[in-house]
């Protein structure tokens, strides 16, 4: 046994713990067919922003199946990533028209990409590109033999129509696209799969902590140990909605003592945060009971510490892609209230695991609703992180891509029965 | 027992598959109940599978108020609850194929359209959204030749076991009931207060996981009763 197929094994040992050994036999009879099989993920941004954590722990799983997994980073100038804002604003609805020269450099930036990517492209069984910064990347490998899939893990239900027209039609060509709900999906020539993100239990961000480590970061950020905790996590960014969140938490104090945590980081592919992170901090000013965290990309144990320090986690976006800070919440045992949209209604029902709101009003009236009835609290909590357990872990969502991929490889789209 | 049950060497094994599954959308979507009723006449009959039985697999809340995707829209996206009552209760087993059973809920919408004053619309972002799923069937290699050798294995059965031999099974069998109840009838009477005690689980109200419980309890309460 090589050093690899060790460490293989070990790490799925670490997930049968978790997930229970069933679980991981499944996956690897799933896998089976599909060993030796070259899969190479294409995105823009090594660290910051929920691709990429997910990328970081499915390929050592999918290598640990047998299957030769690598991962692509394209990299881009300053228009190109202004363009690609654009695009990420537009696919969610709130978009503007992209000036001729940012689209010329988004396309230059793909072209020079594809020149040192191409061979590795072109040899794959399988390309999954994620988004659309390097959505292009298919136009330039005219000799690729392996089956092609766009996964786009925007809300783009209600696009901007001329950014989606002109995205359109480089995504056309893929064999298939994926998106995280159904109500994301556009009409495109190719199947178009369904798969949800998810959290990995075993991350920095997920695992169990010693209590020792949640008081020190009470104390690290002089937490109040009487007063109850809010918190969102998530960049800054206007579709999360921190000022919202800021607005709820000031109207529900009014009535009902709590502090606020607001705790995020910059994406390298994300020009528009200093701006809004600048404006929450101008709503939060003066208000000794709010604090605005800028945390670096690699943050990930005090976000987990903060996670678990919480008493109520909001996410109370405007638009959202699928919301892996909902689930990682909830896989920490708190009610979420949450934005009623996207991929968060998928994650966060109504009364059960939490709230579903559409305005500040709605979430302050849940905050105090939840700190007024403390054993539905922890309830829904309970709840909450069985739910996840259930559907949103790493291993859901590698079965899914292991399913679409057979899928794929065999060229039907009904039912296979392998080897009966 | 063993006086009324089969020799375990001429019963057939017990052959444990495993499956999964993927969704798939159809590029169908419904904004109001007539166009619901016409798209679920064209739609392809995998659609509906999916909409009734496929959900199980995927990610879902184990506490539905309503027991299949069309019966929950009809609530929560039409809040027509007397039509998600009347589709809770259309159970695609008491039809001989799957296009009689379309044409049922089809009966089902078009009263209820008769009945209607106006068409009950969903808001804008509410569209019932018609997915369809791929399944991968394989085999565990698994056997067990005497149903008290499942009991072990029983509760660590992958969620797709349980699909498959649960649910997908109400499709092949020709009982349309599960495949341990369809196996058991052929290893004697002995089994047979089993067998009711299986067919007797409404699948439709739990989580695969809940359903992997379940009849891990029946096996094992069965056997317990048994040695008494």
């Amino acid at each position: 046994m090589s050093c690899t197929d060790t460490n293989g094994s070990l790490l799925l040992d670490r997930y049968a713990e978790v997930t229970g050994r069933e679980v991981i036999h499944h996956l690897q009879q799933l896998a089976a067919p599909l060993k030796g099989a070259k899969v190479v993920h294409v995105n823009s941004t090594r660290e910051g922003g929920g691709v990429a954590e997910i990328l970081q722990k499915l390929i050592p799983l999918k290598r640990a199946l047998g299957i030769d997994a690598s991962w692509e980073v394209i990299q881009g100038s300053p228009m190109f990533y202004e363009c690609t804002k654009g695009f990420h604003n537009g696919l969610q609805g709130m978009g503007s028209p992209i000036p001729k020269q940012l689209l010329a450099e988004y396309e230059k930036v793909n072209a020079e990409n594809a020149e040192g990517l191409r061979s590795t492209l072109e040899e794959a069984d399988f390309v999954v590109i994620h988004d659309p910064q390097p959505a292009p990347l298919l136009s330039h490998c005219p000799e690729r033999r392996g089956r092609w899939l766009w996964r786009c893990h925007i809300d783009a239900s209600h696009p901007y129509r001329p950014v989606w027209k002109y995205l359109r039609q480089w995504v056309i060509p893929y064999d298939a696209s994926i998106f995280s709900i159904p109500q994301f999906a556009q009409p495109l020539p190719h199947p178009q799969y369904i798969v949800a993100p998810s959290i990995d239990p075993l991350s920095e961000k997920n695992r169990d902590l010693p209590l020792d480590e949640l008081q020190g970061v009470r104390e690290r950020f002089k937490l109040d140990p009487d007063l109850p905790m809010m918190l969102q996590v998530s960049r800054y960014d206007r579709f999360k909605d921190p000022l919202g969140v800021v607005q709820a938490c000031q109207l529900a104090g009014k009535l009902t003592p709590l502090q606020l945590v607001l705790a995020g980081g910059g994406a390298s592919d994300d020009p528009e945060g200093e701006a809004v992170l600048e404006e929450v901090r101008q709503a939060a000013a003066g208000d000794s009971r709010i604090q605005v965290l800028l945390l670096p990309a690699d943050a990930h144990h005090t976000i987990n510490a903060l996670q678990r320090t919480a008493d109520i986690v909001l996410q109370k976006s405007i638009r959202e892609g699928f919301g892996l800070t909902v689930a990682e919440a909830m896989w920490k045992g708190k009610p979420v209230i949450g934005g009623d949209t996207g991929g968060i209604r998928l994650q966060v029902f109504d009364h059960y695991t939490g709230f579903l709101v559409r305005t500040p009003e709605g979430a302050a009236l849940r905050i105090r609703y939840l700190l007024h009835r403390r054993e539905l609290l922890k309830e829904m909590g309970r709840r909450a992180q069985r739910f996840v357990g259930e559907n949103f872990l790493i291993t859901r969502h590698l079965r899914e891509y292991l399913t679409m991929l057979l899928g794929l490889q065999s060229g039907t789209q009904g039912r296979m029965e392998l080897g009966l | 027992m063993s006086e009324s049950t089969v020799d375990p060497v001429e019963a057939i094994p017990f052959a444990v598959r495993d499956c999964a599954l993927i969704s798939l959308a159809t590029g169908l979507k419904a904004q109001n109940l007539r166009e619901f009723c016409d798209i679920l006449q064209r739609v392809p009959l995998e659609s509906i599978e999916h909409h009734l039985w496929g959900r199980l697999l995927q990610p879902r809340f184990d506490e539905p108020e309503y027991n299949n995707d069309f019966a929950s829209w009809a609530y929560h996206g039409l809040h027509d609850k007397t039509l998600a009552e009347r589709l809770s209760m259309v159970v695609p087993t008491d039809f001989a194929d799957q296009e009689a059973l379309r044409q049922e809920l089809i009966e089902v919408l078009e009263e209820r359209l008769d009945q209607c004053e106006m068409v009950p619309w969903a808001k804008k972002d509410q569209q019932f959204h018609f997915l369809r799923s791929q399944i991968v069937v394989f085999d565990s290699g698994l056997r067990f030749s005497r149903p008290v050798d499942l009991i072990p294995y029983l509760a660590h059965l992958s969620t797709g076991s349980v699909y498959y031999h649960f649910i997908d099974a109400r499709n092949r069998t020709t009982d349309r009931c599960d495949d341990f109840s369809a196996w058991l009838a052929g290893c004697g009477p002995a089994y047979q207060p089993l067998r009711e005690r299986l067919c007797g689980v409404d699948p439709y109200f739990s989580s695969l996981q809940n359903l992997r419980q379940i009849v891990t309890a029946l096996f094992q309460s069965f056997f317990e009763e048994a040695a008494q």
